[in-house]
């Protein structure tokens, strides 16, 4: 294919100057965007404001495709369900059975449970979901790793909240809209939680590692106790996160920790649940004396 | 005349007389392909990994090699900001990777002026080889060059997508010369 009329070199003067021009024009667009990048990299959340507003503006459509994957979903299950029905309800009965056992022996578990923590004067922290809400896109062409949330500050999120799934936790919110939350997943490199392992008191740090595992790094160093099978759950420390929410399962050992595969698939969760922060009043707290600190400094 | 042969005063793109290509179609389509590419993460796909292509980036790249000079060289600036906003990379990154992407196809086409099929894929291949790798350098977090696995199904995917993507871009061509408009 030929090149277009106005690159070739010639004696005319205006395209020439157009030519120039435009370079000039695009050489300082890619200098701005430099220049922006710079700012955005030493402070993320100076744009919020811009991507929450164009995230408001898209969430309907996002909203529909999300409900059209749900249903699209029990679709093919449902046809799916029918090339296997009796040996799947065979399987069902067992495992019923099996579960009536377990139930049992939850029902006593808790009956303990609940008279150990009468013996501690500790109340049970029932805590009260925000709201329930789609996610109803992510960003599947980068290597951050955001999830679009379909609820915002109209629906009483804030930043900071955490995003979990009846499986597991999912993330928490990083920036609000009006109609749609930003959530950074556990797996987006610059998320850390801190965890324990499930059975005992191993606490450790779950970075997130952006191909859908997590880095535990454990915090006492020595002998590292992991075993593949272990079970994390968040161990409550930072105040953000409530403890005792399943987050991920040991894959791979690793020498200062592990490799663990995430518990709740956000792929696989259509509503997920946005709780209260925690220990809010500590953390405000906290920010005022650091504030009052910095400011007598 | 046109009894004989009713398409005698047609060509591809329509009636030829007392038909014009409408502006808005001329110039919009191209702009609002690639604006519905760079919406792509609304899509309803929760990946916990990179693997959708950056369908803005390679719908750019389409346009550009198919119609050189459609769009203006300053068109990475806009073009870059919209994706930036839904993208997850740090704001300004799209925009300096849009221009940069731009500038540098403008130059190589400067010294290779004659091009076809093939040379458009080795291109475009090239181009988002270096705009993925970029854009996860510049993504903030840990990125060495060790996890060059994070990127590579994403990059393959992308690299093998181009042709379909610029196919589809040739027929949104048509549908942008359509003579639709009437000259009175």
């Amino acid at each position: 294919m030929a090149p277009p009329a106005a690159h070739r070199s010639s004696f005319n003067k205006r395209a020439q100057l157009g030519l120039f021009a435009g370079y000039v024009v695009a050489g300082t667009g890619a200098l701005i965007g430099a220049v922006l990048l710079a700012i955005s990299l030493v402070s993320p959340e100076t744009f919020q404001g811009l991507r929450t507003m164009a995230s408001d503006l898209a969430s309907p459509a996002g909203e529909g495709g999300a409900m059209a994957r749900t249903q699209g979903g029990s679709v093919l299950d449902a046809i799916a369900g029918y090339y296997d029905a009796g040996s799947k309800n065979a399987e069902l009965e067992r495992e019923i059975a099996i579960a009536r056992v377990r139930l049992a022996e939850a029902d006593a578990l808790r009956q303990e449970n609940e008279r150990l923590k009468g013996v501690l004067n500790l109340t049970a922290g029932d805590t009260q979901p925000v709201t329930t809400a789609r996610l109803i896109g992510s960003t599947s062409s980068s290597t951050r790793r955001f999830a679009y949330l379909s609820a915002g500050a109209a629906d009483g999120v804030t930043n900071g909240m955490p995003v979990t799934s009846p499986m597991g936790l999912v993330g928490r919110v990083l920036e609000v809209g009006r109609i749609s939350a930003r959530v950074l997943l556990l797996t987006d490199p610059e998320s850390m939680v801190p965890v324990r392992r499930a059975t005992d008191d191993v606490v450790a740090f779950a970075e997130g590692r952006a191909d859908g595992s997590l880095r535990l790094r454990l915090i006492n160093l020595g002998i590292n106790p992991l075993e593949p099978g272990d079970v994390f759950v968040t161990s409550g420390a930072g105040g953000l996160f409530r403890p005792g929410v399943a987050v991920a399962m040991v894959s791979e050992v690793t020498e200062d920790g592990a490799i663990a595969q995430l518990l709740s698939n956000p792929a696989a969760t259509d509503v997920v649940i946005v709780e209260p922060i925690w220990q809010q009043e500590l953390l405000e707290q906290v920010a005022e004396t650091t504030a009052t600190e910095s400011a007598i400094e | 005349m046109e009894l004989a042969n009713p398409n005698i005063r047609r060509d591809a793109f329509g009636r030829t007389i007392n038909r014009d290509h409408s502006p808005l179609l001329a110039i919009g389509v191209p702009w609002l392909t690639i604006l519905s590419g760079s919406i792509s993460p609304m899509l309803p796909v929760i990946a916990s990994v990179p693997v959708l292509p950056p369908l803005g980036f390679i719908i750019l790249m389409a346009w550009r090699s198919l119609r050189p000079g459609l769009l203006p060289l300053w068109a990475g600036f806009p073009l870059g900001l919209f994706d930036d906003l839904y993208s997850g990379q740090p704001f300004g990154s799209g925009i300096l990777l849009y221009s940069l992407a731009l500038i540098a196809y403008d130059l190589l086409e400067l010294r290779f002026p004659w091009r076809g099929f093939w040379q458009n894929w080795l291109v475009a291949s090239l181009f988002i080889i270096l705009y993925l790798f970029s854009a996860a350098l510049l993504a903030g977090g840990e990125f060495s060059f060790l996890r060059i696995g994070l990127v590579a199904p994403q990059i393959v995917l992308s690299i093998l997508l181009f042709p379909l993507v610029a196919h589809l871009v040739s027929l949104l061509d048509r549908l942008r010369l359509l003579r639709v408009r009437r000259i009175r």
